[in-house]
C-alpha cells in the first residue's frame, strides 16, 4: 500500500481540494489544472495514478441515499471462524458495498442497495438464507449529516 | 438525560424525497455510478456511450445536483489508504424526542462525517442514533469522542464504539446494474488495512 507519505504536495491538494465542486463543464480536469498549476494532462495522470494505488476510489457522483433506489445498513453477529468465509459470501452479493468487520457482537456491518424495496428486500432475505444468520435492517429514517468529505491533515 | 444546548438555525438535510427519474437519468447514473472516465472530455466519453451529447449530459448531471440526488461530484478518496486507519461507528440511545436536537448537534462536530437516525431492534439493538468518527489512530477518534461527550454532556447517554477492524470491501453504493449484464456477475473486492 502506498501511504501517505509517497503523496506529494499535488497530490494532496488534489486529494482534499477536489472532493465536491467538479464543473459540469467540458473539460472539468483541466479546471483542476488551472488551480493547481499544472497541465490537465497531469491532473489525469495523478488521478489514474491515485485510483491505481487504490487513494481515490473513484472521481464521480456520491448519490443522496434514498433519492434514487433503495438502500439499509445491515449487520450480522457472525461466529468469528466463519466471519471470512461470511463475508466474502456477502461482498459478492450485487449491491452489497462497505462492507467491514467492527469490534462487537455484530461484528459484520454493510450497506446493500438495490434499484428498488421490493428488490432489496429480497437481497436481503437471500442473505439470510445463505448465510444462515439473522440480519438486523437499520435503514436510514433521518439525515443529520451526509458524507461530504473531510479535509485530511498531512503533518 | 437533558440536553440544554442553544436550539441552532437547522438548516442540515433530513428525509431525503425520492424523486422519480426517467429513464435516460437512470442510464446516467447506471453509466457514471463507477466514476467519470479520467479522459479530458468526461461528459462527451458518457454521451457517446448512451447516445447523448455531451451537452445533454452536462444538462442533466446539473438538473440531478439541483434535485439533491447528486450531492457531490469531485474526486472520492479512501480515508484508509491515506493514513485515516481508524474509524469508529458510534452509536446512541437518545430518548426519540430528543434525538432530532442531538443528530443535529452532532452534525455540527467537524470530525463527524456522516450522521443518521436509524429504527432499534428491541433489545438486540436499542441504539438509534449512529454517528461515525475518523482518525489517524483509534486513540485521536477516542479523543474527539471523549472531548465531545464531555463538550455536550452526554456522559449518561448510553453508548457503544464499534471500531472497524477490517474493510472488506469498499465501494460506491451501485443502486443499478452498470450493464445489462448476465445475473450473477460479481463485482471486484476492494481490500484496504
Amino acid at each position: 500500500m502506498t501511504g501517505a507519505a509517497a503523496l506529494d504536495a499535488i497530490d494532496r491538494r488534489i486529494l482534499n481540494e477536489f472532493q465536491d465542486g467538479l464543473p459540469l463543464t467540458p473539460r472539468p480536469f483541466a479546471w483542476m489544472a488551472q488551480r493547481l498549476g499544472v497541465t490537465e494532462d497531469e491532473v489525469l495522470r495523478r488521478l489514474q495514478r491515485l485510483q491505481r494505488g487504490g487513494q481515490v476510489s473513484r472521481v464521480g457522483a456520491v448519490f443522496r441515499p434514498h433519492s434514487i433506489g433503495a438502500s439499509t445498513l445491515a449487520a450480522m453477529a457472525v461466529p468469528p471462524e466463519r466471519l471470512e468465509a461470511v463475508a466474502d459470501r456477502v461482498s459478492r452479493f450485487p449491491g452489497v458495498n462497505h462492507n467491514y468487520e467492527r469490534e462487537h457482537r455484530y461484528n459484520l456491518w454493510f450497506v446493500v442497495t438495490a434499484p428498488d424495496e421490493i428488490r432489496l428486500a429480497d437481497v436481503l432475505d437471500a442473505l439470510e438464507r445463505e448465510t444462515g444468520l439473522p440480519l438486523l435492517r437499520l435503514p436510514m429514517l433521518e439525515s443529520f449529516r451526509l458524507n461530504l468529505g473531510f479535509h485530511m491533515r498531512w503533518n | 438525560m437533558e440536553l440544554k444546548l442553544p436550539r441552532h438555525a437547522l438548516n442540515a438535510s433530513s428525509q431525503a424525497a425520492r424523486v422519480p427519474l426517467g429513464t435516460r437519468d437512470l442510464e446516467l447514473v447506471a453509466a457514471i455510478q463507477d466514476g467519470l472516465p479520467l479522459c479530458p472530455r468526461p461528459y462527451a466519453a458518457v454521451g457517446r456511450r448512451l447516445g447523448m451529447t455531451e451537452a445533454e449530459v452536462m444538462d442533466r448531471l446539473a438538473a440531478l445536483q439541483r434535485q439533491g440526488v447528486i450531492h457531490r461530484l469531485g474526486v472520492i478518496v479512501r480515508h484508509r489508504a491515506l493514513g485515516y486507519r481508524a474509524n469508529a461507528m458510534v452509536v446512541w440511545d437518545v430518548p426519540d424526542e430528543e434525538v432530532g436536537e442531538l443528530g443535529r448537534l452532532f452534525a455540527q462536530q467537524p470530525f463527524i462525517t456522516l450522521c443518521y437516525r436509524r429504527p432499534r431492534r428491541g433489545r438486540a439493538w436499542p441504539y438509534n442514533l449512529f454517528c461515525m468518527i475518523h482518525g489517524r489512530d483509534r486513540a485521536e477518534v477516542r479523543r474527539r469522542l471523549g472531548d465531545m461527550i464531555r463538550t455536550l454532556g452526554l456522559e449518561d447517554l448510553p453508548h457503544a464504539v464499534l471500531f472497524s477492524r477490517r474493510c472488506f470491501k469498499q465501494c460506491g453504493a451501485r443502486y443499478l446494474p452498470t450493464e445489462p449484464a448476465p445475473a450473477g456477475t460479481r463485482h471486484g473486492h476492494a481490500r484496504t488495512g
